[in-house]
């Protein structure tokens, strides 16, 4: 049912044509009104080999609604194939073509034999958000796709996690986990950002299992994956940030992947020998500073909110206040990620709220008692909010507009130490 | 034209002034086939993607402080409400002032758009209202919304016993125009029909349509000399002031494409001259514009005098830099309320314009006239290769391709880039004041050298990157997607 969305922090499925922009040499065809592209995108990194310039649209007008637009989607996706040098074309559809029950689907079948491979995935705005737009387009590759294979190839392990583009960190963040799989001797096939594209799709069937690092983005496409590619998964549902939390997800994919444990322990050892000769050497910044208080909550979708407490709770000591989630968590998630959010050391707990109003969210953090000043780790909205409170802000989540990030990332031992960094900055500018 | 404030629907572009967004010609073949009515737009059975006219819409209204926009469809129509908020914040900082406007969506499921939501959006209209106490609120539809026939004007019209602010229904659905100008209507529709009032006295003031104010402080300044206030509309403008613009003394605008319908209802209904000349762009453009404020407000002594001044300052420098910048080819691609000006700029400065593109062209304004920039350049023999394309990449870079010019400017995000991709160096006249009067010529001149002359950044870039279009498409016709309509056909590019 409709609902006030004060202050969004999410976009609609159609969303996702960022998903299919962040895997190189595909290409959305959007079978959509004029402007949703536009509308859709951010300039955080979107001028790449295709941006939504480039994007092929059939711009659906006041005649295409009353008589539909299938005829013009035939030959926006036939003059695509001519025009625009791609490896993999992904029809998404906005809400006109499934109100007024354009067969997007069967107008995508007769490309079947084309050269390049065609895909379509449902993804008007009203059928979810960006982040189900995100599920929608994988299941797509999945169902109309990959083939089933026979082959496996050992230790080959495929990795997911979050949205990317509505991730700030994606492209750093799905490196950095590549990286650290490697150190314990798997091969990571991934299919985001630099160099990642058709060629790592046709990896996924070869794969041993998939790893999942997301709390549920992306859950129901391993489940599908497992069924159809008969591929097992390993559910990991904190993003890894700093040592604490980083070591424990290596052993964990170490144990699951049957991996030597010494093996793993020398890797964990080695990060975190250096992890700790950074922290100590600047432990009396973090205990004598002024501005920094022990508590601090999160306004973030799923994976950051529970990623970053984890974080300040376990690595740093702090104490979470309420966290909020904001992604719209389809509640089928939420019990299992209310949980995590209790796994803290010494018993700690901290309450998830799961808003989608901004309003109500600021209320609550207004009426917290935060022990002297808030730290709160937000998106752009939480700015003025924050300094009406004299409290420190970082913007970490969407929308952003106060930091620009080319490939940093928050995940892994190094992740941490540059959420560190980048806290403490915000906190060395004023004094008390 | 016939304004009809009464309804809440504007008319499309297309249909009101026969606006057209596909053609291929050159800018004499456009112009009379606009006069003697022959020009039809080509449709294209291949396009790329452009812009919303909601983003247009609410984009211009949710820039009036402390008003609400609730845009009721799924949350990716509403998206715009995250660049609102920031750049409301930002630019009531910059201007000194406070903003609290507040941008909403509904986000709309699936169930919505089966069994309606009105009664749902009637209690957020009452929420918002309760939440924020805004001094008006604007109630907007999307293309799910329109499509389902969501009724938004009963709920605005049921709730506006239960709200002492002005509640306006706001028809933005995506679909009904290519031309994404026709949101700049819709949101001066809204305001005249639902803030502006009768004039009650005369204000020594000028409406001036802009859109972010950069140069606000320097016209207050010239203005004065004029004993002449502007009021600068609709970023950080209060709907207090909104109230009082039909006392204005004449409505003047930055931008044709922006200002066209407001500065037309304006003097239709409460006969508020509205100031037509060719645009502040350049030297002549400045001076034109100058002179008819000047005529209209019977001010035409001191801004003579004023012209002469500035000239004394600034017309040397710009005559030494035009010696560097000859022999200089551009190709340009902007909506139509700047294409014809800023060719009109270039051919002052003597760099030769081998292709303009505009994002859509509209044969008449609303009083029936050929747009001005348009009567110039043709008066004046001015001529060149010209394309109506609604921000058509694959065209873009095929002119790009073939003609190789020295220069590309553009103003719509997102499009610089793939020039230089194409090793071309862009110029992005962003900023709307980029080129007026004579010292913002001069800059402009300069950036122009300074931009062709330092050719590093796209040659870097272009040697290393691969541009996403096929060679077949770079052997093709630009108008090979073109169907139907009046193009003078082209068989060479």
């Amino acid at each position: 049912m409709a609902k006030l969305l004060d202050k969004q922090r999410y976009k609609c499925a159609l969303g996702a044509m960022q998903t299919v922009q962040a895997i190189t040499r595909a290409i959305p065809v959007l079978h959509s009104g004029p402007g949703c592209a536009q509308k859709l995108s951010d300039t955080t990194g979107s001028s790449g080999y295709f941006s939504p310039n480039i994007f092929p649209c059939t711009s659906i007008n006041e005649k295409d609604v009353v008589f539909g637009g299938v005829k013009k989607l035939e030959t926006t996706i036939e003059n695509a194939l001519k025009v625009i040098d791609a490896d993999l074309y992904v029809v998404l559809t906005g809400c006109i073509p499934e109100i007024v029950g354009d067969d997007t689907g069967e107008v995508v079948s007769r490309f079947e034999n084309a050269e390049k491979p065609v895909i379509y995935a449902s993804t008007a705005g009203f059928k979810g958000n960006n982040y189900i737009g995100h599920e929608q387009v994988i299941d797509a590759i999945i169902d109309q796709y990959l083939e089933k294979s026979e082959e496996r190839e050992k230790g080959l392990v495929n990795i997911w996690a979050d949205v990317p583009y509505q991730d700030l960190f994606w492209l750093g963040n799905i490196r950095e986990l590549e990286k650290l799989i490697s150190e314990i001797g798997l091969t990571p096939n991934t299919i985001f950002g630099y160099n990642r594209g058709i060629n790592q799709i046709n990896k996924i069937p070869k794969a041993e299992f998939n790893l999942l690092v997301s709390p549920w983005v992306s859950l129901s496409n391993m489940k599908k994956m497992e069924k159809k590619l008969g591929i097992p998964y390993l559910h990991y549902p904190t993003l890894p940030i700093g040592a604490f939390e980083t070591s424990k997800f290596l052993r964990e994919v170490g144990k699951f992947a049957g991996i030597d444990q010494e093996k793993v322990e020398n890797v964990i050892n080695d990060h975190e020998n250096y992890y700790y000769y950074l922290i100590e050497r600047y432990a009396d910044l973090f205990l004598e500073n002024r501005v920094i208080n022990k508590q601090f909550s999160v306004v973030a979708d799923a994976q950051y909110a529970l990623g970053i407490t984890k974080f300040l709770a376990n690595d740093l000591g702090l104490v979470p206040a309420k966290q909020f989630v904001v992604d719209d968590t389809p509640k089928q998630y939420r019990e299992a990620i209310s949980e995590e959010f209790k796994k803290l050391n010494y018993g700690l707990e901290a309450e998830a709220v799961f808003e989608t109003d901004s309003y109500k969210i600021h209320e609550q953090i207004k009426e917290h008692d935060y022990h002297g000043y808030p730290l709160i780790l937000g998106s752009y909205y939480e700015k003025e909010l924050t300094e009406s409170l004299k409290g420190n802000y970082l913007n970490i989540a969407w929308p952003v507009q106060d930091k620009v990030v080319l490939d940093d990332f928050y995940a892994g031992y190094t992740g941490g130490i540059r959420l560190i960094e980048d806290i403490y900055t915000v906190a060395v500018q004023r004094f008390n | 034209m016939a304004i009809n404030l009464e309804s809440s629907n504007v008319a499309t572009r297309e249909n009101r002034i026969g606006s057209i967004t596909g053609y291929i010609g050159s800018l004499s073949d456009l112009a009379s086939q606009s006069e003697c009515g022959t020009l039809k737009g080509c449709s294209r059975c291949f396009s790329q993607s452009s812009t919303c006219l909601s983003g247009c819409a609410l984009g211009q209204l949710s820039a009036i402080r402390d008003v609400a926009i609730i845009h009721h469809g799924p949350a990716g129509c509403s998206v715009a409400s995250a660049g609102a908020y920031y750049l409301d914040k930002v630019m009531a900082k910059k201007r000194g002032v406070t903003n609290d406007t507040v941008y909403v969506g509904t986000d709309m499921n699936e169930k919505d758009t089966i069994f309606g939501s009105t009664e749902s959006l009637r209690k957020i209209i009452l929420e918002v209202n309760k939440r924020y106490s805004p001094k008006a609120i604007f109630v907007t539809s999307s293309c799910a919304t329109g499509i389902i026939g969501e009724d938004i004007d009963s709920v605005v019209d049921e709730v506006r016993d239960e709200i002492d602010v002005p509640v306006v229904a706001v028809h933005c659905e995506g679909f009904k125009s290519r031309i994404w100008a026709t949101g700049f209507d819709i949101a001066d529709h809204a305001v005249l029909s639902s803030i502006v009032q009768p004039p009650k006295e005369k204000r020594n003031t000028i409406n001036f349509k802009n859109f972010y104010e950069s140069a606000r402080p320097e016209i207050m300044e010239m203005f004065r000399e004029f004993d002449l206030e502007p009021v600068f509309l609709y970023c950080n403008s209060t709907v207090e002031e909104l109230s009082h613009i039909s006392e204005s003394l004449a409505t003047t605008c930055i931008c044709g494409t922006l200002g066209n319908y407001l500065g037309n209802a304006l003097e239709e209904k409460y006969g508020v001259p509205y100031v037509r000349s060719i645009n502040q762009c350049g030297i002549t453009g400045f001076e034109t514009w100058l002179r008819e404020i000047g005529k209209v407000t019977g001010r035409s002594e001191k801004i003579e005098k004023y012209i002469e001044e500035q000239r004394a300052i600034y017309l040397p420098q710009i005559e030494e830099i035009k010696k560097e910048l000859k022999g200089l080819r551009a190709v340009i691609g902007m909506g139509p309320g700047y294409t014809f000006e800023v060719s009109r700029v270039l051919n002052e400065l003597g760099i030769e314009v081998v292709w303009a593109l505009a994002w859509h062209y509209d044969k008449k304004y609303e009083n029936g006239d050929v747009p001005p920039s348009m009567k110039y350049l043709l008066d004046n023999d001015i001529d060149f290769e010209a394309s109506v394309a609604d921000q058509q990449n694959f065209e873009v870079m095929n002119i790009l391709h073939k003609y190789q010019p020295d220069l590309y400017l553009s103003r719509h995000p997102g499009s610089t880039v793939w020039a230089i991709k194409n090793g071309t160096p862009a110029v992005y006249v962003a900023d709307e004041y980029m080129i007026f009067g004579y010292k913002h010529t001069l800059e402009f001149a300069r950036t122009i050298l300074d931009a062709t002359r330092n050719r590093s950044f796209e040659q870097n870039l272009a040697k290393r990157v691969k541009l996403p279009y096929t060679n077949w498409w770079y052997e093709q016709n630009v108008d090979k997607f073109l169907e139907g309509g009046s193009a003078s056909k082209r068989m060479e590019a």
